[in-house]
């Protein structure tokens, strides 16, 4: 490139490109609307609390022991409790989605327990179409197995159980309320839609209003061309990120434990490739309806899903989770929601900055090589 | 002799084809030799896919050619383009315009970028301001002002920091004749300024005007040169034909299947030809022209540019002769009743009041935004009349909506074809819903096929066959199911000489079958081809008659006698600026009282 940068040209096209924010409704739109609307959405529509989940239960044995073990997941607030003897009955509602799990008290449970004090068998059966659930079902049943063998205990003396107290305690996340890792899990959601959003638009924009072709037969250079294609929609970024937070902080209680610094420079390295990926797709279509729908293709969509936001990653197959190292989502997910929860740590928050700036960087190499300042 | 500011010697230009295969490639140029003098402009002429605009951008430094050497003010394009950009000035063909930016910000943003000194800027401004006469819409954002203001801006902003040379594509398409001939005014007086000026234009009247042309056909130059020297290569071959006693139409048909002709339009009541080289200009034994007279006239442009081109369109239509004909009737088949469309406060057409009976061709004309299309689209029963009625093809517009569309057949601007679907697509599409099917529509789509020759394109996307047969296209799924009554709306805009005459031939087949026809346009040439025309201004018809009749009238308010000279434009634009002249004096009228 002969020309050289001139921060005068640089100048003429920020104040051009805030202009045309500015007057465009759609980007104040996709900037602050956007990100109020999905916030609520995740904040009070999506939940992972298993409070209300159903549960199956067979009562096989009739003893006094069982009948307290019974009762005491029925008393649960965490499940909805389904009792019947008819195990059978029970699979049809779990294969119709009715209930979510079966726990079986098995025959010999009394005359184990009263016998030699050991707890007798209880079956756990989890719904595993949906992983997530699964799990709670599973580690939620356990923990009223493990409530109920600390209280038998306690009233009939500690002699008779042996030994072993499993006393949970949860950290960080002491209500164990979902949403306060939802919310800042859906910043990577709601970040890498906007972003991309916004910049998929603005470069074919101008190819398609024919504005291109006179830019390009002026001394304009690309990096100046790039760069005030970026600015702005960096900015705006940064602005639907602080209406997140605010609304994580003040709206849903999420509690903060980390420096505002620290969030920021997260925040702008997150935007770095999400805006990188919307300009590139912008820069190599040259339409806006394509360029918009591919980017929600490809920019939303794995973010949602292979980011860990909702689906956990380790259950996903091995080749899908090779899939997701290339899903920058994957790398704020976590130390944003340390940041809430936990504090400033920097052995998370650091690598992962630094991997984000690295896609970044590749986003930012590949759109100059599909921009050129010619039209053949 | 004027210096020369740009050079390009036997340019070569290829795209590659979408099959990526070299042998598919497109020679969009094919080794063109073009100059461009200071203080001159020069035109770029040529039919649709000519190539004029691969020129243009390559000049611009926007493309760069596979062999040859293109030179802006000595300096290689091809190897210093940054050079370049800063002796041009580029006005592409949708101006470049900013739309949600205001005529001052457009302008800060072109002088900021092409670093316009400070201390120039305030005189740079009010000089170009002046010159556009935008001084009053500074403020008005560039998306809300007219076509014609809107190039006007485009200018401007190519004129910034005054370059050597000032490359303007196209800028005539699209803008009403008032307009058009405000801007080349413009720009005649940048001349002076010792700028070389490229024009590319489809336009004759235009090229016509320019210092230098160069006629581009098909990747190919026809003629470089002056233009008078084109014209005089076809003097005392053209001629008008008065004063015949058959229906012109059919004299043009017949005299144009005559050995020796080259070229015929109609021109109001006469036709002009245009006779093959060595050949005896004679009538002899032409239908219905056994009285007629036919003298020598001046030639223009026109005639030469179709001349080299190979001559028009042999004036058969084997469209019209496979076309029913449309039963004899005396009453009328498009009536528009006092007519007035009002959107809140304003009125888009006032008091359309016409007839047209079958068999004729009515012209609605005017500048844009003048209330044609608002008028037309009451006709197709698109938009309600706010007070009066009309019909069509004896259909009431208010009673019997879908009877007078389903008797109407419509070709819209820009051709309204699916761009996705193959040619045969569209026709089976176009069958279906004008309510052919089974052996009807097969039999009436095979024909369209072997009339129009579209059998090469078949199963090609209609969107990427040539303007010709895109056109070609257009009509035959306006025409499928035999409609009585045809609308046609700015049919051959853009489009060059040949594909026109090749439209109107037939055009002027159907109508001889009965067809009745109505146009709008702001194209002069094709207003010449109607009966009668209804000349609309701000919502107003300010002139009603022949074209003759119109002529004449402008002629007189002109105060020029004799309106043989004075074409359908001139007519235009003096009943145009009449129609402003009366209103600014009631207006002052009013006020004083």
């Amino acid at each position: 490139m002969a020309a050289r940068f001139s921060s005068l040209r640089l100048r003429a096209l920020f104040i051009k490109e805030v202009l045309q924010v500015l007057r465009d409704p759609s980007t104040i739109l996709i900037a602050v609307f956007l990100p109020i609307m999905l916030v609520f959405l995740f904040g009070y529509g999506v939940s992972l609390d298993t409070s209300a989940v159903k549960l199956g239960l067979v009562q096989q044995s009739g003893g006094p022991a069982s009948l307290s073990l019974t009762s005491a997941y029925v008393n649960s607030p965490y499940f909805e409790v389904t009792q019947s003897n008819d195990k059978d009955a029970l699979f049809d509602d779990l294969t119709a989605g009715r209930i979510r799990g079966i726990v079986t008290i098995s025959s010999d449970f009394d005359r184990l327990y009263a016998s030699t004090g050991k707890p007798g068998q209880v079956q756990i059966i989890t719904d595993g179409s949906n992983p997530n659930t699964a799990n709670f079902v599973s580690a939620y049943a356990q923990g009223v197995h493990a409530q109920w063998l600390l209280s038998e205990s306690a009233q009939d003396d500690s002699a008779r159980s042996g030994g072993i107290q499993i006393l949970p305690q949860f950290w960080y996340n002491t209500a164990l309320t979902s949403r306060n890792f939802l919310v800042p899990g859906s910043f990577a959601v709601i970040l890498t839609m906007i972003g991309s959003l916004l910049t998929a638009l603005v470069v074919a924009r101008e190819w398609e209003r024919g504005t291109m072709e006179a830019l390009i037969a002026t001394p304009v250079t690309i990096p100046e061309f790039i760069i005030t294609k970026m600015t702005p929609y960096f900015i705006l970024g940064l602005i639907a990120a602080t209406i997140c937070t605010l609304m994580a902080a003040y709206l849903f209680d999420v509690p903060f434990r980390g420096s505002i610094f620290a969030l920021y420079a997260l925040y702008a390295a997150f935007l770095l490739p999400a805006l990188g990926q919307g300009l590139l797709i912008s820069a190599a279509l040259k339409n806006q309806f394509v360029a918009s729908q591919v980017a929600l293709l490809t920019a939303f969509l794995p973010a949602f899903l292979l980011s860990g936001f909702i689906f956990e990653i380790s259950s996903m197959p091995t080749w899908i989770q090779a899939i997701t190292y290339a899903v920058p989502a994957r790398y704020l997910i976590p130390p944003l929601q340390s940041l809430f929860l936990t504090g400033n740590v920097w052995e998370l928050l650091l690598p992962n900055i630094a991997i984000l700036l690295g896609f970044g960087a590749l986003f930012f190499i590949l759109i100059f090589r599909v921009t050129k300042k010619k039209l053949d | 002799m004027p210096s020369v500011v740009a050079t390009a010697t036997n340019v070569v230009k290829r795209f590659d084809a979408e099959s990526g295969k070299s042998e598919d490639a497109i020679t969009a140029l094919a080794g063109v030799d073009f100059d461009v003098r200071a203080g001159e402009i020069t035109g770029l002429v040529g039919p649709d896919g000519a190539g004029k605009t691969t020129l243009i951008r390559m000049l611009a430094g926007l493309m760069r050619p596979n062999a040859g050497e293109i030179l802006v003010d000595g300096i290689d394009v091809t190897t210093n383009p940054e050079a370049v950009y800063r002796r041009i000035g580029y006005m592409p063909q949708r101006f470049g315009l900013y739309e949600d930016l205001s005529v001052q910000e457009n302008l800060d943003l072109y002088a900021d970028l092409r670093d316009l000194k400070k201390e120039d800027r305030r005189d740079t401004f009010a000089r170009l301001l002046d010159f556009t006469d935008l001084d009053r819409f500074k403020g008005r954002l560039a998306g809300n002002l007219s076509g014609g203001m809107k190039q006007k801006l485009g200018l401007a902003c190519a004129l910034i920091n005054t370059p050597r040379l000032l490359l303007l594509d196209e800028p005539g398409v699209g803008v009403d004749p008032v307009s058009r001939r405000e801007l080349w005014k413009m720009v005649k007086d940048l001349t002076s300024e010792g700028i070389g000026i490229v024009w590319s234009t489809a336009y004759l009247d235009e090229a016509e005007a320019c210092d230098h042309v160069h006629l581009l056909n098909h990747g190919q130059k026809l003629f470089g040169g002056k233009p008078r020297d084109l014209t005089g290569s076809v003097r005392n071959r053209v001629f008008r034909l008065e004063n015949f006693s058959g229906n012109k139409r059919e004299v043009l048909a017949s005299a144009l299947i005559r050995e020796g002709v080259r070229d015929g339009t109609i021109q109001g009541n006469a036709i002009r030809l245009l006779f093959a080289e060595n050949a005896e200009p004679n009538i002899e034994g032409l239908n219905g022209a056994e009285n007629a007279t036919l003298t020598a006239v001046e030639p223009r442009f026109e005639d030469a540019f179709i001349d080299i081109l190979g001559g028009g369109p042999d004036g058969r239509s084997a469209l019209a002769s496979d076309y029913r004909k449309i039963e004899e009737t005396d009453s009328p088949q498009i009536v528009a009743d006092r007519m007035t469309r009002r959107f809140g406060d304003f009125t888009a057409a006032h008091d359309m009041n016409f007839s047209v009976k079958r068999g004729e061709i009515f012209g609605l004309l005017g500048p844009n935004g003048a209330g044609k299309s608002t008028t037309f689209k009451m006709l197709c029963g698109l938009l309600s009349p706010t007070e009066g009625n009309g019909s069509v093809a004896g259909y009431d517009l208010r009673h019997s909506r879908a009877d007078a569309r389903g008797a109407l057949g419509y070709m819209a601007q820009k051709f309204s074809l699916y761009g996705e679907l193959s040619v045969r697509q569209n026709l089976e599409f176009f069958a279906g819903i004008y309510g052919l099917s089974g052996k009807i529509a097969q039999h009436r789509i095979e024909a369209m096929i072997n009339t129009f020759e579209l059998r090469p394109f078949l199963n090609s996307d209609a969107g990427g066959i040539p303007l010709g047969f895109k056109q070609r296209l257009a009509l035959c799924c306006a025409v499928m199911h035999q409609p009585p009554v045809l609308f046609l709306d700015e049919p051959t805009s853009g489009v060059d000489p040949t594909t026109r005459r090749e439209f109107w031939q037939h055009i002027n087949g159907l109508v001889e079958k009965g067809v009745t026809v109505l146009v709008t346009t702001h194209f002069m040439e094709e207003a010449e081809y109607c009966d009668r025309i209804a000349l609309i201004y701000r919502a107003e018809t300010i002139a009603f008659g022949t074209p003759d009749d119109l002529k004449m009238e402008a002629a007189q308010m002109a105060g020029a006698g004799a309106a043989d000279n004075f074409t359908m434009e001139d007519a235009f634009i003096a009943m145009i600026e009449n129609a402003d002249l009366v209103r600014e004096n009631s207006d002052q009228a009013k006020a004083a009282a």
